[in-house]
């Protein structure tokens, strides 16, 4: 019985190890090309095990500031501004929807609800900020269609004010004469701080993310982000593909930045993420949980 | 406390009396610029979806073009897209949500069944990884392996063999299904984990004294707790089978020409029919059909549940 249940524990974690392995193990082949030697990666193919390491794709990468450095400030930019734009969007709005004394609650809670239930889709949406906003190739595009707001962070957040701040707080601050903005800067978003640092994680994440945005609304190339700077060169690798015949030797010529190099940006891509990550992954796994049972 | 009863004093009037709206006006001020949002990012697209019965012409906008009747739809329906688009949209997301259902319940139980707590929360941290990258760089990946020339799977595992995945469509539904699954079972098993962790430890007390072995418990203590879990996640998934993660099937088969029969999904040809194609009738069609479906879906199985298990109903 006992050996049995030993048995069980390994079996379960050489399960959990395999799994584990196949979470990181791409990762690791992404890493391990952009440091391989570009002749190497050209004969050998992409490989965990390079033959000769090379740091030139990183050279590459720093000394060519005018792109991808630029796309790396870009990011930054629009996920700090999304971020924060979203985290006031979703705490002003929460906080009315939580106090239960609010006449018409019922309908501007139905009023959020309802986003998450029917939707325009792409089409409207698009021709509606394309033409009527005239947002393309601005930074607006980047930032407000679609992830300024989430019906589901906001409920997220209702949900927590009213489950963990006492109605009796909120009395008490009003019998002292503050305004209901003061209640919110001084009483409830202090006692929220672990859902308002949940929330900036999974927003600045969809931010630092998004590709979506930068693909249907930019194509000024000043504008793109690292995610787009990836994108496009996926499209540039897609189009020699499709053309390579008609096109011959002026394929070969033209710069596109080789295959090690590819990886490099996209290692460069994820590395703020992977390198945060296990710091606030506390705050990540509380707001899958959170969020993902009941919104 | 004397303050909430002089408010039941208020409410005789009416609750929505102009002197109580009034005295609330702080509030609706911090309501209105997230309304303001709602209204142009959420409600004012959904009039929008007028588009699909217009012959769309960018000159005259939305509602300037003539109408169109169901012509846009006609073209659609006429086409194979159509019918493509539709099957790999249900198809895929049916397969996504059985295997991904049981795979993350699968690791929510193991996690759960460890006695080795910090090789436990190792774990937890390794599974969540794929999910915080975006499918672009997942593409970048999935060409690393996968590349003709280059792919770790053709010059490391195939020897130097020269398949060229891209190009031939029977591999893709398994590769989707691999990509989505790896890229979502650690987010899941942690929703589950903490429902099994939720569960009310006297009951497996009460099991292990009845005689219940472990396969015993899991079957007659863990899956019941699950349920309402189960039920919840299940139903916001059908609620969502006719969209899909246009990242998934456009970024990742990269957009290839050969893979179209199956990486077309709803999403994806709404996109190409509007940005690459200049199709907007039909575009404006195959995603108001999209709209609708998916909202009568969500109605629909919203009261199938609530008619079973009123607690796991959303709404």
């Amino acid at each position: 019985m006992v050996r049995n249940d030993r048995v069980q524990q390994i079996l379960m974690h050489a399960f959990m190890i395999l799994l584990v392995v196949l979470c990181v193990a791409p990762f690791l082949l992404m890493v391990m090309s952009s440091l391989t030697e570009e002749a190497t990666l050209t004969r050998n193919g992409y490989s965990f095990f390079p033959q000769v390491f090379s740091l030139e794709t990183y050279r590459y990468i720093i000394r060519s500031q005018g792109t991808i450095l630029h796309g790396y400030v870009m990011t930054i930019v629009v996920t700090v501004i999304g971020t924060t734009a979203n985290l006031l969007l979703t705490i002003l709005f929460a906080y009315p929807l939580s106090r239960k004394d609010l006449p018409y609650r019922g309908v501007l809670s139905f009023i959020l609800f309802f986003t998450m239930l029917f939707n325009g889709g792409l089409v409207p949406t698009y021709m509606m900020y394309a033409q009527t906003f005239h947002i393309k190739n601005t930074i607006w595009a980047l930032i407000v269609p679609g992830l300024m707001m989430n019906a589901f962070y906001v409920i997220m957040m209702r949900s927590f004010f009213q489950s963990s701040i006492p109605v009796a707080l909120i009395e008490a601050a009003k019998l002292d004469g503050a305004t209901e903005f003061r209640i919110l800067r001084s009483v409830i978003v202090p006692l929220s701080k672990p859902m308002v640092v949940t929330l900036v994680l999974m927003v600045g994440l969809n931010y630092w993310n998004d590709w979506a945005n930068g693909l249907y609304y930019v194509t000024d190339q000043g504008l793109f982000t690292i995610q787009m700077i990836l994108n496009n060169m996926i499209k540039n690798i897609e189009f020699l593909s499709r053309n390579a015949s008609s096109l011959g030797v002026a394929a070969s010529q033209m710069r596109i930045p080789q295959v090690g190099i590819r990886m490099g940006i996209a290692v460069v891509a994820v590395l703020p993420v992977l390198v945060i990550y296990p710091f606030l992954q506390k705050y990540f796994v509380k707001g899958i949980v959170i969020g993902g049972v009941k919104g | 406390m004397s303050k909430k009863k002089r408010g039941g004093a208020v409410a005789i009037k009416p609750e929505g009396s102009w002197g109580n709206v009034w005295s609330h006006r702080e509030l609706y001020l911090m309501l209105l610029p997230g309304l303001i949002y709602l209204v142009i990012n959420n409600y004012l697209p959904i009039g929008g979806l007028v588009m699909a019965f217009k012959q769309f012409d960018y000159s005259k906008g939305i509602f300037g073009s003539p109408w169109a009747g169901l012509k846009n739809f006609k073209f659609l329906f006429a086409t194979r897209d159509a019918a493509i688009m539709i099957r790999n949209t249900l198809g895929y997301n049916a397969v996504f949500i059985v295997l991904g259902t049981v795979l993350a319940i699968a690791v929510a139980v193991i996690m759960n069944e460890l006695r080795n707590k910090s090789a436990q929360k190792l774990y937890q941290i390794f599974i969540l990884i794929p999910y915080l990258i975006s499918m672009v760089v997942v593409s970048y990946i999935g060409y690393a392996f996968l590349s003709t020339d280059a792919g770790f799977i053709n010059k490391s595992l195939l020897g130097g063999q020269r398949l060229n995945w891209y190009m031939t469509p029977k591999y893709w539904p398994f590769i989707l299904t691999f990509i989505y699954l790896w890229k979502t079972f650690g987010y899941n098993s942690i929703i589950y984990y903490a429902t099994v962790i939720g569960i009310d430890t006297s009951l497996y007390e009460a099991a292990v004294i009845d005689g219940a072995n472990r396969w015993q418990s899991l079957w007659h203590v863990t899956l019941p707790g699950l349920r309402p879990t189960i039920i919840t996640l299940t139903l916001l998934a059908i609620g969502r089978v006719f969209y899909s993660d246009f990242g998934l099937f456009y970024q990742v088969p990269m957009d290839s020409g050969l893979l179209y029969d199956v990486t077309t999904t709803i999403d994806v040809y709404v996109y190409k029919g509007l940005i690459v194609l200049n199709d907007v009738g039909r575009s404006a069609a195959a995603g108001f059909f999209q709209s609708i479906c998916g909202f009568l879906l969500v109605m629909a199985a919203n009261l199938v549940v609530s008619k079973l298990d009123k607690d796991s109903a959303l709404f």
